[in-house]
């Protein structure tokens, strides 16, 4: 019996190594500049990594047994950068067979193996929010990732312990696909219609389940069981967070009123590039808005867009990110954020915060990650020159203490798997025009019925 | 922060420059288009760099520029203490005034019916009022090539300065002819096979076209020969009178352009995009061909490559003695021009050659190079006032001449910033007041 037991025991401790694939690395990252976000810029100083956790931060810290020094003199080690807004990662983006599609959830179709991971590492990045696509009213839940590009269980890419986030779209997109289909929402009074109806069943289906759950006779029948409305009441319990792909004015303001009627709080506007004109709405209610550094003009939601608007919202006291939505723009956020110092004179602080406390905040990983702080995870970025300066080169980037991108010592080649297949190498040529992956497999539903229409 | 308080008196003087003073949305040409520009850093690009120098313009032409140049009488000044003066960037690729809003059709007239229309003009299509244009110019560049697209011989582009109520008053003086070389780029429909030979269809196109602009160019002359718009516009850019532009980016494709220039026997041509170029530039510094690459801010074309295999394309080719201007590739967002430009200094290209590629190496390779590009005796006063380095994110662009116009340093996206930064009314129309 005790065999048994030591071979039941044994068993569980190899399913935990097995459990346990994601590596916790030790560090210490020496006579650095090391801009905190929350603490102020610390010159000369010693960030020390243990067990994955920033243990300490100090000058001249002792370097504990077995634990790898990296010199940062001269260099500037500030916390890694989230990008809010990314479908790198993702094999697919859009569940575009319904208006509403709460029920699929992008941690399904998680792609460790993409390249481009790599090249966001390169960039500083060592988180991101993997969103489903604009094409539906009510979308697919998110997915928040850690970039430890090396790992192939799409499991071992997960941010555990993030919130469950879900994505919501209004404006051009939804009513592009409700046009091309014939039936709701072909105009924003339908969007707005459809976000109700979605709550106000999913406030009937928590109503009857509470129901069913307090009655004590034996002979109850349980209600039917929906995995969208499920989700929907998490939503209006306030267990997932809302990030609502958005442009004009008029309906991030709806959604505002459309969550202040169902008591929903936890809410970021996506692009939101019209965000600025109701930024004292958006800093009443405790909104966040993510938005692109610059970008406008591709369509009409956009044009009439400023590039001040981080700024303004910042300024609105709205907890404001920028994120890039963009294979190429994850690899410069650093950049991007440095154009809100060009378009609104933002601080060196409050630019970064841009990139890191603030999009952690609206993933709701800001107890996590975001700052250089003791406790915190070890996802720290090393730049040649200020991160805030054009010149600037990102050199090295480490997720909970281990290295992911050293520039010194990769190889060039950093693909995890080729075609085995292939024998020459496809040729992709930069089309800045592709960058936008919002409507991606959506468009090919739509180009589905037009060849058979 | 020590910089950053120069930047601040820096800004807080300026206002105090003698003239220039404009008031919001005013286009001033200072005291009859004669004025001096005086106590600056000039970077001149070609002549080096005066640390305190002045320059001279009258009715939109530099007269003088140097350390010791008196100003004559009678001309107004604008004093920089301090500022630092460029020539303006000159972004040569874009689609500036063809293409207002993206997913319009309506707004967008950059692509004609036809694979081979190389006779519709760019120029005659330009809306001197896109809101791009502003956006774009006051970030100090100031002139563009706007360029159509689709086809195989998608139309004439033409060289712009960003200033100007007519195309005619923006046309910088440069034309050039699009030839988008035929490529094995497959499409998500094609399989490779379909696509290499969609390739060799549309080279023979492009050969049995200008095997006929060819000949047309020879018996142009003749009396009844019979009009044919498209091949005027080939048989003159056989002639020489108008450049070719051949938006080429694989190494294997640019290998084909070359040879197909080579046994064409033509010196007028200028490789725009060019994103493999750095794995070829040996062939192409040999074949003497001028390159206008970009978007430097783009990924790498192969999975194997470097992750900053883009970043680096610019510098390799100049060291391998290729002439090489930056584009954007971009629009309305033809403003990133320096930033571009900044990632090839920094990965390699250098501050000094990067500038080059922006200012005059752009403006010699359209053939404008004794107009525009740098601040010269007898050139256009196509110039801007920064507080330091314009390839810096956070310097601020001053001032902006075009043609020696002083050009409002406004857009909407400023407009909207000093609406809505402060919005009136806030969250209540009718704040309640405590008494």
């Amino acid at each position: 019996m005790k065999k048994l037991t030591f071979l039941i025991a044994l068993l569980l401790l190899g399913t935990d190594v097995i459990l346990a694939q994601v590596s916790k690395g030790d560090v210490l990252i020496k006579n650095g500049t090391v801009i905190t976000i929350t603490d102020g810029t610390l010159e000369n100083t010693d960030v020390l990594v243990e067990d994955g956790k920033i243990s300490r931060i100090g000058r001249s810290l002792r370097t504990p047994n077995g634990v790898t020094e990296v010199d940062a003199t001269g260099k500037y080690v500030m916390p890694g950068i989230i990008d809010a807004h990314s479908h790198i990662a993702g094999t697919s983006i859009n569940e575009g067979t319904s208006q509403v599609t709460a029920e699929v959830q992008m941690g399904d179709v998680v792609d460790p193996l993409d390249l481009s991971i790599y090249r966001a590492l390169a960039g500083g990045v060592t988180s991101i929010h993997l969103l489903h696509g604009s094409a539906n009213v009510i979308g697919g839940e998110s997915e928040t990732l850690k970039l430890r590009y090396g790992v192939t269980d799409p499991q071992d890419m997960m941010f555990d312990g993030a919130p469950r986030t879900i994505k919501f779209a209004l404006g051009e997109n939804p009513t592009r696909g409700g046009r091309s289909r014939g039936i709701q929402p072909q105009s924003r009074m339908g969007v707005e219609a459809m976000l109700r109806n979605s709550l106000r069943e999913a406030q009937i289906y928590k109503k009857t389940w509470d129901a069913y759950r307090a009655d004590n006779s034996r002979r109850k029948i349980a209600p039917d069981y929906d995995r969208r409305m499920e989700t929907l009441v998490d939503i209006l319990d306030g267990e997932v967070l809302v990030h609502c792909h958005s442009y004009r004015a008029d309906e991030i303001n709806m959604l505002l009123n459309v969550f202040n009627d169902f008591g929903i709080e936890n809410l970021t506007f996506q692009h939101a590039n019209e965000a600025y004109k109701v930024a004292p709405e958006l800093a009443e209610f405790g909104a966040g808005a993510s938005v692109f550094s610059d970008w406008w003009a591709y369509k009409l939601e956009v044009y009439y867009s400023t590039a001040y608007n981080a700024a303004i919202l910042t300024r609105n006291g709205v907890t404001t990110s920028i994120n890039s939505d963009s294979g190429e723009l994850i690899r410069h956020l650093f950049h991007e954020a440095a154009k809100s110092q060009k378009y609104g004179g933002l601080s060196d602080e409050e630019a970064l915060a841009l990139i890191t406390l603030n999009p952690a905040k609206q993933l709701g990983i800001d107890n996590r990650v975001g700052s250089i702080e003791e406790g915190k995870d070890g996802d720290i970025a090393i730049f040649e020159g200020h991160p805030l300066s054009v010149y600037s080169i990102p050199v090295m980037t480490f997720v909970d203490g281990v290295k992911y991108f050293d520039r010194e010592t990769d190889a060039d080649d950093q693909r995890l798997y080729v075609d085995p297949e292939s024998t020459i190498e496809e040729v992709q040529i930069f089309e800045a025009d592709e960058q936008h992956k919002c409507m991606q497999d959506a468009e090919i539903i739509n180009l589905y019925e037009f060849l058979n229409n | 922060m020590k910089k950053f308080i120069t930047h601040i008196i820096l800004i807080a003087c300026f206002p105090l420059a003698a003239f220039g003073q404009q008031s919001a949305g005013e286009i001033r040409q200072e005291n009859s288009g004669k004025y001096a520009i005086t106590n600056a850093k000039i970077y001149t690009i070609t002549n080096g760099t005066i640390e305190n120098g002045t320059i001279i313009i009258n009715r939109g032409i530099i007269e003088a520029v140097g350390a010791d140049v008196e100003i004559p009488n009678g001309y107004g000044v604008y004093d920089y203490q301090g500022g630092e003066v460029y020539p303006g960037m000159i972004d040569s690729g874009t689609q500036l005034g063809l293409k207002e809003i993206g997913s319009i059709d309506e707004a967008q007239d950059f692509e004609e019916y036809g694979d081979i229309t190389p006779q519709m003009e760019a120029l005659t299509a330009v809306n001197p009022n896109s809101e791009a244009i502003p956006v774009t110019r006051v970030s100090g560049v100031t002139t563009t090539l706007t360029m159509p697209d689709g086809g195989l011989l998608p139309g004439t582009a033409a060289t712009i300065n960003l200033f100007g109520y007519t195309p005619d008053q923006m046309y910088a003086g440069s034309k050039g002819i699009v030839i988008n070389f035929p490529n094995s780029r497959r499409s998500w429909r094609q399989t490779q096979e379909q696509a290499d030979k969609a390739r060799e269809k549309a080279l023979e196109d492009l050969n049995s076209v200008f095997d006929k602009a060819e000949l047309y160019a020879d018996i142009e002359d003749a009396d009844d020969i019979r009009y044919y718009p498209e091949m005027e516009a080939l048989a003159t850019a056989i002639r020489g009178d108008l450049l070719m532009y051949i938006e080429v980016n694989a190494a294997k494709d640019i290998l084909s352009a070359l040879e197909w220039v080579k046994n064409r026997g033509y010196d007028n041509v200028v490789f725009t995009g060019v994103l493999e170029g750095w794995r070829v530039a040996e062939e192409i510094s040999e074949a003497g061909i001028p390159v206008i690459t970009g978007p430097v801010l783009s990924t790498p074309t192969r999975g194997s490559d470097r992750y900053d295999a883009a970043y680096k394309n610019p510098g390799l080719m100049q060291q391998a003695g290729i002439k090489v201007a930056i584009r954007s590739g971009d629009t309305e967002n033809a403003r990133n021009l320096p930033y571009n430009a900044a990632f090839a200094a920094a990965y390699g290209m250098g501050r000094e050659e990067a500038l080059k590629a922006v200012t005059i190496n752009a403006a010699e390779i359209m053939g404008v190079g004794d107009s525009i590009g740098s601040i010269e005796v007898g050139k256009k006063a196509n110039l801007f006032v920064s507080t330091g380095d314009p390839f810096e994110t956070k310097t601020e662009i001053l001032n902006v001449f075009i043609d020696g116009f002083q050009v409002p340093m406004t857009s909407r996206q400023i407009e909207l910033y000093e609406e809505f930064l402060n919005r009136n009314p806030g969250l209540n129309k009718y704040p309640v007041t405590e008494n």
